[in-house]
């Protein structure tokens, strides 16, 4: 017999642009997809490495909004050897015109363009950096360019990355703004969950002792199916009535503990045990930690930034200031809200997490009433927090998280080529800074000797032209690079092991010999490159690079802070912190 | 031929780490012409594009999608529907003066040891665990200890997201991928029952339209997963369930990942695995510095994160140790329960129609014919069919060799 069944409902389908970025939106979603499509990327480069390039091209797959290259100098055959984006027939044009047409095939959603002249002669406009909300800086590149755009990024707040590629080993620095907060951070969701099991609130545990009444003499099916997490309830319950109501808190009281509850489980039924109580055991040793603040939320609650607000304060702080009210009102933070998925019938799971659901609103509301608050008293309610972004912050509060930008120093150079930079005064105490990378030094398995030997080479290249000279172009500013002939590879070395060995003497004190042959290693490694670019290393730098410029696009994800060394040859990342106390002189 | 003089002068930045020694160079490194003679001979084969498809008849899949174009730069909207191995061979040539390559638009399974025995190195992007499974025993069969030429290094990329890995497996000599199956842990399945009765989450009622209501109401249709219209009917049971047990977050895109098993994939991602699996190719080709011995991990959604380190071999690997695997089973099981659970170990995970066999003895043989006649044993207990000790053969299409285990009875 034929029935007639009502229409289904309309379906929208994923647009054609959903279709496409399908797999990226999985990963940040329409709000980070967003973002992209409002950046505007500036490439700066004039030397051969297509680092940059590699780099935009990640960018632009994806779908960010603009790019601007600036390059002045013509493809020449050598490009076509280490640069994907140049064309063996294109030589003699301008490089940055051909790669900028070869990229915009990628993805014509974006809109590229290309200026084919020294960064050094665009400067001279003071707006010039303006339309750009992210810049890659290149090397080789000329410390004028590198000191004028770094000041502008620094003081207009605009994420600069500043990359060099040379061989088989690269190193990138993040310099975010002095302030650049991160809200989603997308932590592991396995090792995120709140359940409150030391500290439920009345609904939780009313709803545990509902669910649990009479659980001895429950059948078997109810027995098996009480969720884990209101069968943990029921026994901590009991154990504090135990124990003067306190919950296990030990490593073997907790052992004690679970031992309460597997005890608890049926074994002579049908399964030869029960699945929820296996869960309840499994969960006790990593749920019944009391919730702590993290380093990274308690810096934040000191800030300045949160401590005096302003009409003119960004969104974060307004949010994070009322959350530190509540945090000291109810000395937790407000409850995320969501359960993990365990045993249990389809009614009682909804319920369990409609008690949480219920509770994440309440601390929300009492949060964003919080934030209201602060509006009228600094005059800002014109323009009003939306309450979703009070939410999700509510969501996410335990690992927000918040980083602090550093000005990008290079090395000063004196009269005699020699490097100037900060350094350790024997016997005193030195700076942060300092001190992380004497033992980034000590560390045999770090890379912070291949970066001293990239900041020789920085000087070793680098002519210092004072700013108010006229830039002809950028091969005057440079010297040739160490290596770049077989008759140079000698002197260059030794001349290039004796700046690396200078900066090391200002950072290192101690016995810095074993350091010293380090460096001299990587010194040989460098002056075999002779300048030159190879394509594998810039292709996965270039990929770093993208990373790095996507979750700072974004806001999402946590970037590295804030230098990346890579080493291709060992095939290994180090991430430390660049700050301008490395660079500056006492 | 373009002459050695012109042809050069495009990779003058190649040439001075293919001409020069370094610190780190092994002292069999011989800088210059000779280097460079052999990099020009290499002949690598890259199989970089096969599906997971790959091993069922529909290599037709292998073909462009619209949703390829967020991170593959060989390909342009005009190109959908296309080869993938065609367009990206051709586009390479294009940009590549001077490189061959030859597109082999199929299954990796087709072909035989003389068409691997023709490569140096053999490059691998899979996206399943069975191709590299299969392409890794057989590079490992393939190693004859009297013929170097026949021991082809296997490099291998995967990513997920902001992670990956790249790996170096010179056959029977390094750690081999049979070995590092623990690295892959089979995602947990949801119990059957919870999806026919107990439904908590929206992934659970997309499970059930996929694997309960589909075969209930469209039966005899093969399911498509990248027809849209079955997707659709899909979301739609999926949806109605949920909103029968009040579960929300059943969304098109949700139905879509789940049923496909959709892992997040990025341009940047792909660029920094693709780019450490050559420059470990250009290494091992070159001997310019030594190559990765032999697994990188690489994270870069908490900052940047590489984690390098030696994958030690397994004396028992069934693949490159070629060794009797003791097995713990339970002699109360029968042999269908024995089957299920075998097909969740991280060892024997993806198992598609296992037949085992035991000293010349068939067990249980997939085979038609042979599986009716083996099928009674499938409700007899492990005790019954096999004693303490004996060795099992177990064999599967999933499976370039077979497994051998010794059963040990738990007590």
């Amino acid at each position: 017999m034929e029935t007639t069944l009502p229409a289904p409902p309309h379906i929208q389908g994923p647009s054609s642009k959903e279709k496409k970025y399908d797999r990226q939106l999985r990963l940040w979603a329409a709000s980070g997809q967003a973002s992209l499509e409002d950046a505007h990327v500036l490439l700066v480069q004039a030397g051969p490495s297509a680092v940059g390039i590699e780099a935009l091209k990640n960018l632009i797959l994806p779908g960010v909004g603009q790019y601007t290259i600036v390059d002045p100098c013509e493809v020449m055959e050598e490009d076509a050897g280490v640069n994907f984006f140049v064309e063996e027939d294109c030589v003699g044009q301008p490089r940055a015109k051909v790669s900028c047409e070869m990229l915009q095939e990628l993805n014509p959603d974006v809109k590229g363009r290309y200026i084919a002249q020294p960064v050094e002669a665009l400067l001279r406009d003071p707006e010039f950096l303006s339309p750009y909300t992210l810049i890659l800086l290149v090397s080789p590149i000329s410390s004028l360019a590198l000191k004028t755009i770094a000041t502008y990024a620094w003081e207009q707040h605009v994420p600069l990355f500043h990359i060099h590629s040379l061989g088989f080993y690269s190193h990138f620095t993040v310099c975010l703004p002095p302030s650049f907060p991160v809200v989603e951070t997308h932590p592991d969701p396995t090792t995120t969950t709140d359940l409150r099991l030391t500290n439920p609130w009345p609904e939780l545990s009313a709803l545990a002792k509902e669910k649990t009444d009479g659980l001895e003499r429950m059948n078997d099916h109810d027995h098996g199916h009480v969720p884990c997490v209101l069968l943990l309830l029921h026994y901590l319950e009991a154990w504090k009535q135990k124990n003067d109501g306190r919950v296990p808190a030990t490593y073997r009281e907790k052992q004690d503990f679970r031992k309460a509850v597997e005890r608890g489980a049926r074994i002579y039924n049908a399964e030869g045990g029960e699945e929820n109580y296996e869960e309840a055991a499994k969960a006790v040793l990593k749920s019944l930690n009391p919730t702590t603040l993290s380093r990274h939320l308690r810096e934040i609650f000191q800030a300045k930034e949160c401590t005096t607000l302003t009409k003119d304060s960004p969104r974060f702080w307004v949010i994070a200031s009322a959350i530190k009210t509540f945090e000291s009102r109810h000395h937790v933070l407000p409850l995320p809200g969501s359960v993990p998925d365990m045993k249990a019938k389809s009614a009682d799971y909804i319920r369990l997490q409609n008690v949480y659901k219920a509770k994440a609103r309440r601390d929300a509301a009492e949060v964003l009433a919080t934030v209201r608050a602060q509006e009228q008293a600094l005059g800002r309610t014109d323009n009003p927090i939306s309450e979703a972004e009070v939410e999700n912050f509510c969501k996410e509060a335990a690992f927000v998280r918040l980083f602090r930008g550093e000005p990008l120093q290079v090395v000063s150079i004196d009269g005699n080529g020699n490097p100037i930079v900060g350094h350790e005064e024997p016997g005193s105490e030195c700076s942060d800074g300092l001190k992380s990378i004497r033992l980034a030094l000590e560390d045999t398995e770090s890379l912070m000797p291949l970066y001293i030997t990239f900041l020789a080479y920085d000087v070793f290249t680098n002519r210092d032209v004072p700013l108010d000279s006229d830039p002809a172009g950028a091969s005057t500013l440079l010297h040739p690079a160490p290596g770049h002939a077989d008759s140079s590879v000698h002197g260059d070395e030794h001349k290039l092991l004796r700046i690396a060995l200078s900066i090391l003497s200002h950072w290192y004190t101690g016995d810095s010999s074993e350091i010293g042959s380090r460096i001299s290693d990587f010194v040989r490694e460098i002056v075999r490159f002779g300048g030159g670019d190879l394509h594998n290393i810039s292709a996965l730098t270039g990929g770093m690079v993208a990373q790095e410029a996507i979750k700072v696009i974004t806001r999402q994800y946590v970037p590295a802070d804030n230098t990346v060394v890579f080493d291709g040859i060992r095939s290994k990342v180090w991430v430390f912190r660049r700050t301008a106390g490395m660079f500056r002189r006492r | 031929m373009p002459s050695l003089e012109r042809s050069r002068k495009r990779w003058r930045h190649l040439d001075n780490v293919l001409g020069r020694t370094g610190p780190f160079t092994d002292e069999t490194f011989v800088p210059g012409l000779e280097t460079i003679q052999a990099l020009e001979r290499n002949k690598i084969l890259f199989a970089p594009l096969l599906s997971r498809d790959c091993l069922s008849p529909n290599v037709w899949k292998n073909t462009i999608d619209v949703s390829n174009l967020n991170r593959q730069f060989l390909f342009r909207e005009a190109d959908i529907g296309k080869p993938k191995a065609v367009v990206a061979a051709n586009f390479v040539k294009k940009r590549v003066g001077g490189v061959k390559i030859t597109p082999y638009y199929g299954a990796i399974q087709d072909k035989d040891e003389d068409y691997y025995m023709q490569f140096q190195q053999v490059i691998c992007g899979l996206d399943s665990i069975e191709a590299r499974r299969w392409i890794n025993a057989t590079l490992v069969n393939m190693v004859d200890p009297d013929n170097i030429e026949s021991l082809k290094p296997l490099i291998d990329g995967g990513t997920e997201g902001f992670k990956g890995q790249s790996r170096v497996i010179l056959p029977t000599l390094s750690s081999c991928i049979e070995c590092q199956l623990d690295m892959h842990a089979p995602r947990a399945a949801v119990p059957l029952c919870t999806l026919a009765t107990i439904p908590r989450q929206p992934e659970h009622c997309i499970e059930w339209a996929n694997v309960i209501a589909w075969e209930e109401e469209r039966k005899g249709d093969t399911l498509d997963t990248d027809d849209p219209e079955h997707i659709t009917w899909l979301y739609q049971k999926a949806l109605k369930r949920a909103m029968d047990f009040n579960i929300s977050g059943v969304t098109y895109s949700l139905t879509q990942g789940v049923v496909k098993n959709i892992i997040p994939a990025i341009a940047s991602t792909n660029a920094i695995i693709a780019a450490s699996c050559c420059n470990e190719a250009f290494k091992i080709a070159t001997n310019t510095n030594p190559y990765l011995s032999n697994y990188m991990m690489y994270s870069g959604d908490d900052s940047v994160y590489t984690y390098t380190f030696e994958h030690e071999r397994k004396a028992d690997c069934p693949v490159c140790g070629n060794l009797i695997k003791d097995l713990w089973v339970d002699g109360s099981w029968t042999l269908s329960e024995f089957i299920e659970w075998m097909k969740e170990q991280p060892d024997t995970q993806g198992l598609k129609r296992p037949s085992l066999s035991k000293s010349g003895k068939s067990l249980y043989i997939q085979v038609s014919g042979l599986e009716e006649q083996t099928r009674p044993n499938l409700d007899k207990k492990l005790s019954e069919l096999v004693s303490e000790g004996e060795e099992v053969v177990v064999s599967d299409q999933a499976l370039p060799v077979d497994l051998r285990f010794n059963f040990i009875f738990k007590k």
